[in-house]
C-alpha cells in the first residue's frame, strides 16, 4: 500500500484534467445559461459560437506568429484573445440584428427560437468550415508544461508523478478571473443589475425603464466573450476541430441543466459535476487502486467503468437523473 | 391560384428537376436522388407527426434512423455460428442481467417508502447489478469479437428476409423513443430536445464501439437485398433480350432496373405511411393532437392526458424514422456507423419539414424531395460558384486552392440560409397546414 503514490496518480490522471475540463464546460454553460435567462431560449448555436470564437482567435494567433510576436512560455493565443472576442461579439450582435430580433419583437414561442438557433448553427458551422476547413488546427505554442511528471518525480522521489500542462494552468487562472469579473458585473454594476432584473421579470424591468435592446446587446457581448474563451481554452487544452465543438453541446447543456438553467452559479457547479463524473467513470482505475489497496487485493483488470467512447453517455445519464428527480437543477433554475 | 393547382405545380416542379437531372447528368443519378428522396420523405413524415401534429421538438432523428439501420443487420445477416458458440449465450445472459438490474431498481424505488433507506437500496442494486452485468458480459464480448475478427467478429443476425427488418427497425426505434419520452416529456420543450440530442449521440457511440453487435466501425457490408443483383441480371438471357429489344446497354440497364425496383418498394412504403398519417391527421385523434399543440392548458382542462398523448405520438413518429432508417441501410447495402452525422440526419430532416410546411403531410413529402435534391445538387453548384469566384485570382494562389476545397461546406451554409429564410418569410412552409 502506497497511499501517497495513489493520491499523486489520482491528481495526474483525474483531478487536474477534470478540473481543467470542468472550467471549460463551466464557461460554455455560463454562455448557454445567460442566453436562456435573458433571451429565454436554449441556444443550439452555442457550440458553434465557441468554434467561431476559437477560429477568430486562431487566425489572429497565426497572424501574430507570422509577425514573430510571442509571449515566451505563454501561448500567443492569449494575446490574440481580445481581438477574437471583439470579432465574435460583432458576429453575434450581427446575427441578433438580422435573425433573432425579429422573433423577439414578435414574442415568438421559445421553441421557434430554438429552431431558428439551429438554422444559425448550420450557418456558423458552414462559415467556420469554409474559413479554416473541417480538420484539426494547431495553434498552441510556448512551453507545453509548467512542470512535467519527470520533474515531479525528481523533486519528490516518488514512483508516480503529476505534471501540469500550461494550457491547464491557464484554463484555471482565466476561468477564475472571468467568473469573478462576471459575478462582480452581474451583482455590482448598474448594467449587470438591470440584466438580472430583466431575467427575473421582464415586464417589471420594462416598467422601471430598462432598455431591453441594451440588455440584449450587452448579453450577446458577454456571451461572445465567454464562448470565445471557452472555445480557445478547450482548443489549447485538446485541439481545435469544428465538429468537436458541436459535440460539446451535450455536456454543456447537461452542465447548464444540472446546475439549473438561468442560474450562473449553477452553470459553474454543473460544469464541474459533469466533468468530474465523465473523467472518473471513463478512467481506468487499475493504477490508482494498485497503490491504494493491499497487494493481495490488487485488481487484475483495468477497472474502467465505461470506455472513453461513451463519455457522452455519462453527461446524458446525469442529465436524465436530474430531469427525473430535480428538473429545476441543483440551484433552482427558472425552468419547469 | 387555387390550392390543388398550386400543390400540383410544386410537385411537378420537383419532378421536373429530377427529370432534368436525368436528361443532363444521368438517369442513374436521377434515380439515386429519387430513391433517397423517397426515404427522406418517410423520415420527414415521421418528424412531422411529432412536430407538426404535436409540437414535440425531437433533435435525435439520427439516433432513430441509425437504430433502423441496426435492425437490418440484426434481421437479415446470417447468424455467425462460431461466435454464438463462443459467447452468444453469455452476452444474452449479461444483457438480461442488465435489464433485470434496472427493473429491480425501478421496482424498489416504486415500492419502498421515500427516505435514506430507499436511496441506499436503489444505489446498492444499481452498483452490484452493474458489476455482475460487466462480469458476465465482458468475457462473452471478448470471445465473440476474437472469433474471426477480420471477417465477422460479431454475432450476426437472424438470416431472415431483409424486408422484415423495416418494421423491426420501426419497433426498435419505438422502444428507444418510449424510454426517452418517459423521462423527458412533460417537462419543458427544450428538455426533450436536449435529451433526444443525447440519445442520438449514444446510439451512434454504441454502434461504433460494440463490435459484437454490428462490427462497429469495421462496418457490416453485403447486406442481403430485396431486389435482384445487377450481375445476375446481366447474366440472365431473358433480361438481355428485353433490354436488347429496347436498344439499351445491359450494364447500364441492369443498374437502372435495380434502382427502379428499390424506388417502387420505397414508393409503396411512402404511400402507406402517407395515407395512415393523413387518416390520423383528419381523425378525432389528430384533432385532439392539434388541440393539445395549440393550447395545452385548455386541452388538459378538457380532461386530455397531455403527457400520455405526447408519449404516444413521439413513439409513433420515432418508429417512422426507424422504418426510414432501415430502408436507407437496405438501399446502401451496408451499415457504416461513422457515416451518421447529426447535421445530415437530424437537422436536414428538420429543414425538410419546416420548408415543406409543418403540420402538413403533403408538405413533409414535398420538403423531403426538394431539400434532398438541393442537398445533392448544391455541391456541384457550389463548386461552380466557387470556381467562378476564384477565376480572377492568379493560378496556384493559396486563396484559390482554399476556395476550391471549401466548396463542399457550402451545403451547410445553404441549408441554414434556406431554413432561416423560410422561417422568417414563410413560416408556414410551401404547403401550409389547413
Amino acid at each position: 500500500m502506497e497511499p501517497i503514490n495513489a493520491i499523486v496518480a489520482l491528481m495526474n490522471f483525474v483531478v487536474i484534467p477534470a478540473t481543467a475540463y470542468g472550467a471549460q464546460l463551466a464557461l460554455g454553460a455560463l454562455g448557454v445559461t445567460l442566453v436562456y435567462g435573458i433571451l429565454r431560449f436554449s441556444n443550439f448555436a452555442h457550440g458553434d459560437s465557441m468554434a467561431f470564437g476559437a477560429m477568430a482567435t486562431i487566425l489572429f494567433t497565426w497572424g501574430l506568429q507570422a509577425l514573430g510576436i510571442s509571449l515566451g512560455p505563454i501561448p500567443t493565443a492569449l494575446l490574440a484573445l481580445p481581438a477574437g472576442i471583439i470579432v465574435t461579439a460583432l458576429f453575434l450582435l450581427g446575427t441578433d440584428r438580422v435573425v433573432y430580433r425579429f422573433y423577439r419583437r414578435q414574442k415568438a414561442n421559445p421553441v421557434i427560437l430554438v429552431i431558428v438557433s439551429i438554422g444559425v448553427m448550420f450557418i456558423y458551422n458552414g462559415v467556420v468550415r469554409l474559413i479554416v476547413g473541417p480538420g484539426d488546427q494547431f495553434f498552441d505554442d510556448g512551453a507545453r508544461f509548467i512542470f512535467t511528471v519527470r520533474d515531479f518525480q525528481a523533486w519528490t522521489g516518488l514512483d508516480e508523478g503529476f505534471g501540469l500542462r500550461t494550457s491547464q494552468a491557464i484554463t484555471l487562472i482565466t476561468a477564475v478571473i472571468v467568473v469573478a469579473a462576471l459575478f462582480w458585473f452581474l451583482n455590482r454594476t448598474r448594467t449587470g443589475k438591470s440584466m438580472r432584473a430583466f431575467s427575473d421579470n421582464e415586464d417589471l424591468a420594462l416598467l422601471s425603464g430598462i432598455n431591453p435592446e441594451r440588455v440584449v446587446a450587452v448579453t450577446w457581448v458577454i456571451v461572445a466573450a465567454l464562448a470565445t474563451l471557452a472555445g480557445v481554452l478547450y482548443g489549447l487544452d485538446k485541439s481545435f476541430k469544428p465538429f468537436t465543438y458541436f459535440q460539446l453541446l451535450l455536456p454543456i447543456f447537461a452542465a447548464a441543466i444540472v446546475g439549473g438553467l438561468g442560474s450562473p452559479v449553477g452553470a459553474i457547479a454543473g460544469g464541474f459535476v459533469i466533468a468530474f463524473s465523465e473523467v472518473t467513470i471513463t478512467y481506468a482505475w487499475k493504477r490508482v487502486l494498485a497503490y491504494a489497496m493491499p497487494d493481495s487485493l490488487e485488481p487484475s483488470n483495468l477497472v474502467q467503468l465505461l470506455s472513453t467512447d461513451y463519455k457522452f453517455a455519462v453527461s446524458f445519464m446525469i442529465l436524465v437523473v436530474v430531469l427525473l428527480f430535480r428538473p429545476t437543477g441543483l440551484f433552482k433554475g427558472k425552468s419547469v | 391560384m387555387n390550392e390543388t393547382l398550386r400543390n400540383t405545380l410544386l410537385f411537378a416542379g420537383v419532378a421536373m428537376m429530377i427529370v432534368l437531372t436525368g436528361v443532363f447528368q444521368s438517369w442513374n443519378s436521377a434515380l439515386v436522388i429519387l430513391n433517397m428522396g423517397l426515404v427522406s420523405a418517410v423520415m420527414a413524415l415521421g418528424v412531422n407527426l411529432q412536430w407538426g401534429f404535436a409540437g414535440l421538438f425531437n433533435v435525435g432523428v439520427m439516433g432513430f434512423v441509425a437504430l433502423g439501420g441496426l435492425a437490418t443487420v440484426l434481421v437479415s445477416m446470417p447468424p455467425v455460428g462460431e461466435a454464438w458458440a463462443a459467447g452468444g449465450t453469455r452476452i444474452l445472459a449479461g444483457l438480461a442481467i442488465g435489464a433485470a438490474t434496472i427493473t429491480a431498481a425501478i421496482l424498489a424505488f416504486g415500492r419502498m417508502a421515500p427516505g435514506r433507506a430507499r436511496v441506499l437500496v436503489v444505489l446498492a442494486i444499481l452498483v452490484i447489478g452493474f458489476f455482475v452485468y460487466r462480469g458476465v458480459l465482458d468475457p462473452g464480448v471478448e470471445a465473440v469479437e476474437r472469433t474471426n475478427a477480420a471477417s465477422t467478429g460479431y454475432l450476426g443476425g437472424l438470416g431472415l428476409p431483409v424486408i422484415l427488418s423495416w418494421p423491426v427497425g420501426g419497433l426498435i426505434a419505438a422502444g428507444a423513443a418510449w424510454i426517452i419520452g418517459k423521462t423527458a416529456l412533460g417537462l419543458r420543450s427544450d428538455y426533450l430536445a436536449i435529451a433526444t440530442l443525447g440519445i442520438a449521440e449514444i446510439v451512434i457511440a454504441v454502434l461504433k464501439n460494440e463490435d459484437w453487435l454490428a462490427r462497429g466501425v469495421k462496418n457490416v457490408i453485403g447486406l442481403p437485398r430485396p431486389v435482384p443483383y445487377e450481375v445476375d441480371l446481366q447474366r440472365s438471357r431473358e433480361f438481355g433480350d428485353i433490354v436488347g429489344g429496347l436498344g439499351l446497354d445491359p450494364v447500364t440497364a441492369s443498374g437502372l432496373w435495380v434502382k427502379a425496383n428499390y424506388g417502387i418498394l420505397f414508393a409503396i412504403v411512402l404511400a402507406i405511411v402517407f395515407v395512415l398519417a393523413q387518416l390520423a391527421l383528419h381523425s378525432p385523434w389528430g384533432r385532439m393532437m392539434r388541440a393539445i399543440r395549440d393550447n395545452e392548458t385548455a386541452a388538459r382542462a378538457m380532461g386530455k392526458d397531455v403527457t400520455r398523448r405526447h408519449l404516444q405520438v413521439f413513439v409513433i413518429g420515432s418508429a417512422v424514422c426507424g422504418l426510414a432508417g432501415a430502408m436507407m441501410t437496405t438501399l446502401d447495402g451496408q451499415l457504416t456507423p461513422a457515416s451518421y452525422q447529426p447535421l445530415r440526419f437530424t437537422f436536414l430532416v428538420w429543414v425538410m419539414v419546416i420548408v415543406g410546411g409543418s403540420g402538413s403531410n403533403l408538405g413533409a413529402v414535398l420538403g423531403g424531395f426538394l431539400i434532398w435534391f438541393l442537398w445533392v445538387q448544391v455541391e456541384p453548384l457550389g463548386q461552380l460558384v466557387m470556381s467562378a469566384l476564384a477565376s480572377p485570382l492568379p493560378e496556384g494562389s493559396a486563396l484559390k486552392a482554399h476556395l476550391a476545397t471549401s466548396a463542399a461546406h457550402i451545403r451547410l451554409l445553404t441549408m441554414g440560409v434556406v431554413l432561416l429564410l423560410v422561417l422568417r418569410f414563410s413560416p408556414r412552409g410551401l404547403i401550409p397546414e389547413k
